[in-house]
């Protein structure tokens, strides 16, 4: 039955079905952070819907105690705006891959970004198809040998926020399958961006790729390896005795040493803005990456405009007041008609 | 009128035919409305090549629109214009074989020069002997055009643009149509020196008639006799979309459209996005993919998802209809048929998608399918498709085609109260919900929709386990699952109604259709019977499940003719379903069948009856 927002818990999130990746897969984390996450949205449980392509990060709806739509490959973000545009209220949730989201379904990714429809899409990276059994994904670092790259990938990747950003996606997002408070933070965020919300979630296949994101998962080396991003603050990484910062200048990011004691701002490091007029800015941020860079976590873009869902029914609210609520006998004896007497 | 002498005729139809810059699709179009308010039958046949702007003068680039009007009940746009409009060599090039002997021929003879006969690939002007075989007037209607608009300040071509509305005047004065309806039309939807311009030479073409020793009689062809009612003038598409918006008006829902653009599909788009007033929705994707799964997660969330396209566009959407048939949603998919394989004849008609529609698909995945008959009957049709679909919870497959989809007819208006009313019933109780627990009747599952509380449930493109509709691998629980989704379509069975055959109910031949050549089969077996042979016709408007009593028909006729714009599609089904000696009538010309066409092979097969008994 319903159930009041805010007395739900974790566990009424998790359906009855047995959960069934790999022992040690990123997608648990994944899934453990996203039931904790749920109650805290305010929205009643009735109103989520997960909907999903096809890759291991598809099965994700099935363990969802909320209403769930496992589609086909690629195409979650065309089912998703077609729920999302005639039903609004509805809170819409996207699980992809780097497979199913970058490659068979790029286009509607792309389209679905610019689109700028309510819509949170999580995009698993774990740079491999898992479901078919370890072939390289467009997102496979060049030269990974895999089952259909014995020789090594001759692929040039995609980055997933550098594609998303290109599209025009309004929020723009990356965090870690382990880091759980940064990935319930960021779900939050997610969540509370109007309009599509895109998160890249590192995530480790332990069969397949395992150790893709070691430096940003592992404790030890994660304070070297990434970059936290926090609105306002500069971009400052690294353990103390080896503090660095980051400096961005016309589009070029440089990696600046950082005294314990200095000021960042002082020393003309950047600092971050998520609100940037131009995308430019969150471009070089998505540049960064391993290993002269490290690889920054967080919200890089955040910005407003209109949702597709909401210029639609308002067009459909204006033809009403406009139009008056459509008269089924108006139309179809509307224009040149004539009668034929008895 | 003048002081010319009027003659009756019972019917007449006319071709007009030029270069696709020349207007001739709107001429054909304002002549149809005008003959429609003269209270005529009337089928039109509008006929284009895919380029939008072919080379001009060339045979690529000629564009035709028939129209078949009469004083008695018609069906077809005619097998053989009476009267063909020819403005350039080209057009006269392309459809001269098609005049009937004696036939009128009007061309404008100023566009006989020595370049456009070369761009037709005529050595000489073929006018000249052509005296002998029709009756041939030469207008010179370039420069008669200039004549009437010369105090416009318009330049020399802008003003040739108008030249279509001059012979559409002339032909208004020649089969005594009111001119009133195209006047209103122009003002309406041109402003300055243009509309100025083609209100001019409109009624310039009209007092030429008038005037001209050319023409010594107009004609007139007297009102048919139909059944009473309030008509208007309707295409296939434009049937199609208002039967979509009546569909959301009758079932209580809002509608859903998710479309790519592809002819000759784009006009549905066009028309159901103006009719936000009345809830639809329409979405036009990046692709026809995401056109279809647009729809699909449309109708998850309970709306009427539909949409539509054409072969190419029918073919990525297979996936997704695939995903409906495992998921059980109710979804409409309109393909609107042309000529293939791969891009085709974009703008021609064909029937070549009915196998496509019915094992398109992998797997064992049946989807009902139906067609609709002639414009008009597109209305209907889309309201069958969504009652099938939204009953049994099933994707539904409706056909039409190239020719459906642009001809006109008269249409009589139907009164919205006898339309079925049937408001979509959403699943909401939680006590002992089951997403795949049936309808003892029809086996359809429940709709229960995000947002309803307690419902919460997950349905994907794995097999379901019966009743529960969590995955399953299991291998029994697979079969049972296939065959009943087999079992849920052949039951719509129950609630089709049984065909109607045309003519008797036995005898020697029956001829069978299905979709778009309604009009020509009823037509020729009509005339054969009016001869006096025995010859019937079923056309089937259900092509998945086929009507129960569609094997008894059948068998009561000793031979079967099938009659389909494609090498065989529904004569194969009735062999294997019936396993009854069909043979096949088919063309694939991009072209409707010809009365003659279904009558020569009908009298063939009567003969060999005839040597039989002999």
């Amino acid at each position: 039955m319903a159930d009041a927002v805010g007395t739900l818990s974790k566990k009424d999130f998790a359906s009855d079905q047995d959960v069934r990746w790999c022992p040690g897969c990123g997608d648990y984390s994944i899934l453990t952070n996203v039931q904790k996450v749920m109650p805290e949205l305010g929205v009643p449980r009735e109103n989520f819907v997960f909907v999903s392509g096809i890759g291991c990060s598809s099965r994700f709806p099935y363990y969802m105690n909320t209403y769930g739509f496992h589609t086909i490959h690629g195409r979650a973000p065309s089912f998703a705006t077609g729920i999302k545009a005639s039903r609004p209220e509805l809170s819409v949730w996207v699980v992809t891959g780097d497979g199913d989201g970058l490659s068979i379904g790029g286009n509607h990714l792309l389209h679905t970004l610019r689109r700028n429809l309510d819509l949170q899409i999580l995009l698993f990276n774990n740079r491999v198809y898992g479901l078919t059994k370890g072939q390289y994904s467009p997102t496979s670092r060049e030269g990974m040998k895999t089952k259909s790259s014995p020789l090594g990938v001759i692929d040039h990747p995609i980055d997933p926020l550098s594609f998303a950003l290109g599209a025009g996606a309004t929020f723009v997002a990356r965090t870690v399958d382990v880091d759980a408070k940064h990935l319930q933070e960021m779900l939050t965020r997610a969540h509370a961006h109007p309009g599509t919300a895109f998160l890249e979630i590192l995530q480790n296949c332990p069969v397949y790729n395992d150790g893709e994101w070691s430096e940003v998962e592992d404790k030890a080396t994660r304070s070297a390896a990434t970059l936290t991003l926090s609105q306002g603050e500069p971009l400052v990484f690294g353990p103390k005795g080896a503090r660095r910062g980051i400096r961005i200048e016309a589009g070029v990011p440089r990696v600046v040493p950082l005294a314990d004691d200095a000021d960042p701002r002082q020393a003309g490091i950047t600092l971050h803005d998520e609100h940037a007029a131009s995308a430019g800015y969150a471009f070089a941020l998505a540049s960064l990456a391993r290993p002269e860079f490290p690889v920054p976590i967080g919200v890089f873009r955040a910005v407003e405009r209109p949702t597709y869902e909401s210029l639609l029914q308002g067009q459909v609210d204006q033809a009403v007041r406009q139009r008056g609520a459509g008269d089924l006998a108006a139309l179809l004896g509307s224009g040149d008609t004539w009668t034929v007497e008895a | 009128m003048g002081s010319k002498r009027v003659e009756e005729l019972e019917g007449v139809a006319i071709r007009f035919t030029g270069d696709s810059g020349d207007g001739m699709q709107l001429t054909g179009t304002k002549f149809t409305e005008s003959t429609a308010l003269a209270g005529n039958d009337l089928s039109t046949f509008p006929d284009f090549p895919a380029e939008i702007r072919a080379p001009a003068g060339t045979l690529a680039g000629v564009s035709g629109f028939q129209i078949h009007f009469s004083s008695h009940d018609i069906r077809t746009p005619a097998d053989a214009p009476d009267v063909l409009v020819a403005f350039n060599p080209a057009a006269l090039r392309a459809n001269l074989g098609d005049l009937r002997p004696g036939g009128m021929l009007i061309v404008n003879s100023d566009a006989f020069t020595d370049k456009n006969l070369e761009r037709a690939g005529y050595e000489a002007d073929p006018l000249p002997g052509l005296h002998d075989r029709y009756r041939v007037v030469e207008i010179p209607v370039t420069r008669l055009n200039r004549e009437a608009l010369k105090d416009l300040s318009l330049g020399q071509r802008e003003a040739d643009r108008s030249k279509n509305f001059f012979c559409l005047g002339l032909m208004y004065w020649l089969y005594s149509r009111p001119v009133e309806g195209t006047l209103k039309w122009i003002d309406a939807r041109f402003a300055g020196e243009v509309k100025e311009a083609n209100r001019r030479t409109l009624l310039a073409g009209y007092h030429f008639g008038e005037t001209t020793e050319l023409f010594p009689v107009s004609y007139v062809v007297p009102r048919a006799k139909i059944e009473p009612g309030r008509y208007r003038n309707i295409t296939g598409n434009q049937a199609l979309a208002w039967g979509i918006v009546a569909a959301g008006v009758q079932m209580q829902r809002p509608v859903f459209l998710g479309a790519y653009p592809i002819t000759p599909a784009s006009d549905v788009l066009h028309e159901l996005s103006r009719y936000r007033h009345f809830g639809v929705k329409t979405f036009q994707a990046e692709d026809e993919i995401a056109a279809a799964a647009s729809a699909v997660g449309a109708s998850y969330a309970g709306m009427l998802g539909i949409c539509t396209t054409s072969g190419p566009g029918f073919v990525l959407k297979q996936e997704a209809l695939n995903l409906a048939v495992m998921v059980e949603l109710p979804l409409v998919v309109v393909d609107i048929q042309r000529g293939g394989p791969s891009t085709g004849l974009p703008t021609k008609v064909e029937q070549g998608d009915l196998l496509l529609a019915l094992y398109g698909r992998n797997s064992d995945s049946p989807v009902p399918v139906i067609a609709a008959a002639t414009p008009g009957d597109c209305f209907y049709s889309a309201l069958e498709a969504f009652r099938i679909a939204v009953k049994y919870m099933t994707p539904v497959v409706l056909l039409s085609d190239g020719y459906l989809a642009n001809s006109a007819e008269p249409w009589r208006i139907p009164d919205v109260e006898t339309l079925v009313r049937a408001p979509v019933a959403f699943r909401s109780d939680p006590a002992g919900f089951k997403p795949y627990a049936r309808d003892p009747e029809s086996l359809a599952r429940p709709w229960a929709i995000p947002g309803t509380p307690g419902l919460e449930h997950r349905v994907g493109g794995l097999e379901k386990e019966d009743v529960s509709g969590n995955v399953s691998y299991s291998p029994t629980n697979h079969e049972r699952m296939t065959r009943l989704r087999a079992e849920k379509v052949a039951r719509i069975v129950q609630d089709i109604p049984p065909i109607e055959v045309n003519g008797s109910p036995r005898g020697e031949l029956l001829v069978v259709g299905w979709g778009s050549t309604h009009g020509t089969i009823t037509s020729a077996v009509e005339e054969l019977r009016a001869a006096g042979r025995d010859v019937s016709s079923i056309h089937l408007r259900h092509l998945n499940p086929f009507p129960a009593n569609l094997g008894e028909v059948l068998r009561g006729f000793r031979q079967v003719l099938v009659a389909e714009l494609n090498l065989g599609h529904l004569a194969r089904l009735l062999r294997a379903e019936f396993l009854v000696p069909a043979e096949s009538l088919t063309k694939v010309q991009g072209q409707p069948f010809k009365v003659s066409e279904i009558k020569a092979r009908a009298e063939a097969m009567l003969g060999r009856a005839t040597r039989r008994e002999a």
